[in-house]
C-alpha cells in the first residue's frame, strides 16, 4: 500500500472497521494454524491467509440483513459478515455450540442471523445459490443485496458461466467477487484459464467487469461500494476480481511445491495488513495505541472464543437423525 | 357452485390445477422452468395459462441452465419462499445433480437446521415415446440415496394434485416425477378432486386387495401392476397391488402388513432393476420378514441396459404385464 494519503479512502470510522475486521480474521486464522501445528486440534483448515482484505473491504457495505455466500475457504468471509466468534469456532472444532451444532463444520458454517447464509464445498456451486437470495429480494421488493464470494478455479466451471448469465439476464442484486489467488487448488491460473482477466468473462454475460487489486483496502472498498450501490438500486449484477494470494497454500499441511518460493516469500513480504497499519498510522487516521488497544481487544476475543469451544461439548448423540428432514425418517 | 359431474382430467391437467391452487394460496410459491411461461406453456403445457394469470415474475423463464435453475431455487426457497423448478426432462438431472444432492439435500443438516429449503424439483420421466437413451429415464434412485430429499411419483391424476400440493407445502425439497406418458393420455384420466387437495406424502394407497401376493410399485408401473392382477386373478391367484405413492417418506408398514398376510412379494418398477428403489425395498422385506415369506422376494425393473431407440427394442426394456405375472409365478413355485 502506498504511504501516500489517499482522497479517495473512506472515512476513518470505516478505515478503522476494515482494520478491525482484518485483524480479527489475521488472529483467528493465526490461531487455528498455531494449534493446528501443535497437535491441539484436528481440522480440515483452509486459510484465508492474505485475502483478508477482500472481505473487509465488501463487508462495511453491507447491512445485517444482506445475504453472504461463500466457499470452503471462507474464515475470512464469515468473520467479515460477523459470524459471531465464538459459535465459529464451536463449530470448526465440531461442538455442540458451534453455528450448525457442529454438524456442518468449516466448510459449511452458516449462520442466517449475521446473513451468513451458505458456505459451500463445492467449488462455483455457491453461484447459481446466490442468485437465488438476490431474485428472493427482487421477488419481495426488499434492497438487500448479495455478495458470493469464490476463487478464480470456480471461475471454469459450468455452475458459474450458467449462474452470471442467469444474473444479468435477470438483473439480480447481486455481486459476484472472485477472490482470485491466483491458484485453484495446485494448478496456477495461466495454466486453467483462457484469460489474463477473470473480469473480462463478465463482458461475455452482458454486466460490467473490474478487476481490483484485493490487497488494497481503500480500492477494494470502493469498487465494492460501486458494485453494492449498483445491485441496491436495481441496476443488476457485477463482476468484482479482486487480485490477491493465499499465504498457506490450498490446504494446511499442504507442501505447496507448485507455488514457486520466491514469489510465496515476496507476497508474505507485501502482506497488506501490516502495511495497512502502518498507511493508518502515518496518514493520521489513527495512533500507535489506538491499534494496539484494537488489537489487545481482538485477541481477547479470539482467547474467549478457543476457551468456549475447546471447552464446549461433542454434539450430543441424538442430533445424528435430527435436521435432515423436519420429522425424522431413517 | 355444486356440481354432480365428476371432475376427469388427464395427469397433465391435474398437475397444472396443482400449481395453480398453491399458487392461489400463498404468494411464496412460484415457478421457474425452461419454455413454461406463455404463449407455449411448457413443452407439455403442463404451465398452460399459469404465467397469464399469475405474471412473469411468478411463471419465469429460464436459460437452458440447469444448474442455475436449480440453485436459484435453493437460494430462493432458503430466503422463505417456496419455488416449483421444472427440469424438463429426468435425464436433464445429470446437469444439476450438484445442486441436488450437495446442495438442497444437505444445506437443512449441513447448517444444524438453520437453514431449510422448501422446494420442488418437477420432471417427467418414462420410456415409451422413441426418444431414445437420454430422454426417457427414470432416475429416482439417486434421489432416493440422498438423505434430506424426498421423493414422489403419482400413478393417476389425483394423486398427481394431491401430492404435488403436499410437496410444495412441505418443508423439505421433494423431487416430484411426472410419467409424461400418463401427462395427456385419456387412457390415464381420472377424476380429481377440486380445489386444495391433498395427499400426504408417505401414505401407500392398496389399489387391488388380495391375499396370495403383493406387488409393490409406483408411478405408470401400477397400471402394469394392476393389469398383472386382473391376469392373475383369471389364474386363481388373488394379487394384492400396493402404489407406493412416495417412495422418501414410504410407507413401510402398509408394505410390511400387506406381505406379512400374503407371504410372497413382488417389487416392480420402470427404473434400471440394478439398484433401483425395488432393490431397497426387497431388502428390507428380507431383512424384516425372512422367516415369515414363502418365497424369496422378486424384482421387476427396466433392463440393466441404456434405453434403446427401435420401438421393439424399447418395448423389450419395459418392465410389461408378463413380467409382472412370470415374477409371480416365481414365488408359488
Amino acid at each position: 500500500m502506498a504511504t501516500t494519503n489517499r482522497p479517495d479512502a473512506p472515512d476513518r470510522e470505516t478505515l478503522l472497521r476494515m482494520f478491525e475486521i482484518q485483524q480479527k480474521i489475521k488472529t483467528a486464522d493465526e490461531r487455528f494454524r498455531s494449534m493446528l501445528t501443535s497437535g491441539q486440534v484436528q481440522l480440515i483448515y483452509y486459510s484465508p491467509r492474505g485475502q483478508e482484505c477482500i472481505s473487509a473491504g465488501y463487508a462495511v457495505h453491507l447491512r445485517p440483513d444482506d445475504y453472504v455466500v461463500t466457499i470452503y475457504r471462507g474464515l475470512h468471509d464469515h468473520i467479515a459478515k460477523g459470524v459471531p466468534m465464538r459459535e465459529l469456532w464451536a463449530e470448526f472444532l465440531g461442538r455442540g455450540t458451534g453455528t450448525c451444532k457442529g454438524k456442518g463444520g468449516p466448510m459449511h458454517v452458516t449462520h442466517p442471523a449475521s446473513g451468513l447464509m451458505v458456505t459451500t464445498g463445492i467449488v462455483g456451486a455457491g453461484i447459481p445459490i446466490a442468485n437465488g437470495f438476490g431474485l428472493a429480494a427482487q421477488l419481495s421488493g426488499t434492497d438487500q443485496v448479495t455478495v458470493v464470494n469464490f476463487g478464480d478455479g470456480a471461475a471454469n466451471i459450468g455452475a458459474f458461466h450458467e449462474g452470471l448469465n442467469m444474473a444479468a439476464v435477470w438483473k439480480l442484486p447481486v455481486v459476484f467477487v472472485c477472490q482470485n489467488n491466483l491458484y485453484g487448488e495446485h494448478t496456477p491460473m495461466a495454466m486453467s484459464t483462457g484469460v489474463e482477466y477473470i473480469s473480462e468473462r463478465a463482458a461475455s454475460y452482458g454486466m460490467p467487469g473490474v478487476t481490483v487489486n484485493g490487497n488494497d483496502p481503500v480500492a477494494m472498498w470502493k469498487v465494492a461500494g460501486e458494485a453494492v450501490a449498483r445491485a441496491r438500486s436495481g441496476e443488476g449484477p457485477t463482476l468484482i476480481e479482486a487480485r490477491t494470494y493465499r499465504f498457506w497454500g490450498h490446504l494446511m499441511g499442504d507442501a505447496m511445491e507448485y507455488m514457486p518460493k520466491e514469489e510465496r516469500k515476496a507476497a508474505m513480504a507485501a502482506d497488506p495488513l501490516p502495511a495497512f497499519r502502518a498507511w493508518l498510522i502515518e496518514n493520521g487516521h489513527a495512533n500507535e495505541s489506538q491499534l494496539a488497544e484494537i488489537e489487545d481487544r481482538i485477541k481477547a476475543l479470539v482467547d474467549d472464543a478457543v476457551d468456549f469451544a475447546t471447552n464446549s461439548p461433542e454434539p450430543p448423540m441424538d442430533e445424528l437423525y435430527t435436521d435432515v428432514y423436519e420429522e425424522i425418517i431413517k | 357452485m355444486t356440481t354432480t359431474e365428476p371432475r376427469i382430467m388427464p395427469m397433465g391437467m391435474a398437475i397444472n390445477e396443482a400449481m395453480d391452487v398453491a399458487m392461489g394460496l400463498d404468494e411464496k410459491v412460484f415457478l421457474l422452468g425452461e419454455d413454461i411461461a406463455e404463449p407455449s406453456g411448457g413443452v407439455y403445457k403442463i404451465t398452460k395459462g399459469l404465467s397469464t394469470k399469475y405474471g412473469t415474475q411468478r411463471v419465469r423463464k429460464t436459460p437452458i441452465s440447469e444448474a442455475a435453475i436449480i440453485g436459484a431455487a435453493v437460494g430462493a426457497a432458503i430466503a422463505g419462499y417456496k419455488p416449483v423448478a421444472e427440469i424438463m426432462i429426468m435425464d436433464f438431472i445429470g446437469v444439476c445433480l450438484d445442486q441436488i444432492t450437495n446442495h438442497a439435500a444437505k444445506i437443512r443438516y449441513m447448517s444444524g437446521g438453520q437453514t431449510t429449503v422448501p422446494m420442488v424439483i418437477r420432471t417427467s420421466a418414462g420410456a415409451g415415446r422413441g426418444f431414445g437413451a437420454q430422454h426417457s429415464e427414470l432416475l429416482e434412485a439417486f434421489a432416493v440415496h440422498s438423505p434430506g430429499m424426498k421423493v414422489a411419483i403419482p400413478s393417476n391424476p389425483a394423486d398427481a394434485k394431491g401430492l404435488l400440493i403436499s410437496s410444495i407445502f412441505d418443508a423439505d425439497p421433494v423431487l416430484f416425477v411426472e410419467p409424461m406418458l400418463m401427462y395427456w393420455d385419456p387412457a390415464y384420466a381420472g377424476e380429481v378432486p377440486a380445489g386444495d387437495h391433498r395427499v400426504p406424502l408417505g401414505k401407500a394407497n392398496t389399489v387391488v386387495e388380495g391375499k396370495d401376493v403383493s406387488i409393490v410399485s409406483y408411478g405408470r408401473q401400477v397400471h402394469t401392476c394392476k393389469q398383472a392382477a386382473e391376469a392373475l386373478a383369471a389364474e386363481g391367484i388373488s394379487a394384492e397391488v400396493i402404489d407406493l405413492r412416495s417412495i422418501v417418506p414410504y410407507d413401510e408398514a402398509a408394505v410390511m402388513a400387506s406381505v406379512t398376510k400374503t407371504k410372497r412379494a413382488v417389487v416392480v418398477h420402470e427404473a434400471v432393476t440394478r439398484c433401483g428403489f425395488g432393490a431397497e425395498l426387497s431388502s428390507r422385506i428380507h431383512e424384516e420378514l425372512f422367516g415369515t415369506l414363502a418365497a424369496p422376494v422378486q424384482r421387476v425393473g427396466g433392463k440393466n441396459i441404456p434405453i434403446p431407440y427401435a420401438s421393439n427394442l424399447e418395448k423389450a426394456f419395459l418392465p410389461q404385464v408378463d413380467d409382472v405375472v412370470a415374477a409371480v409365478k416365481r414365488t408359488n413355485k
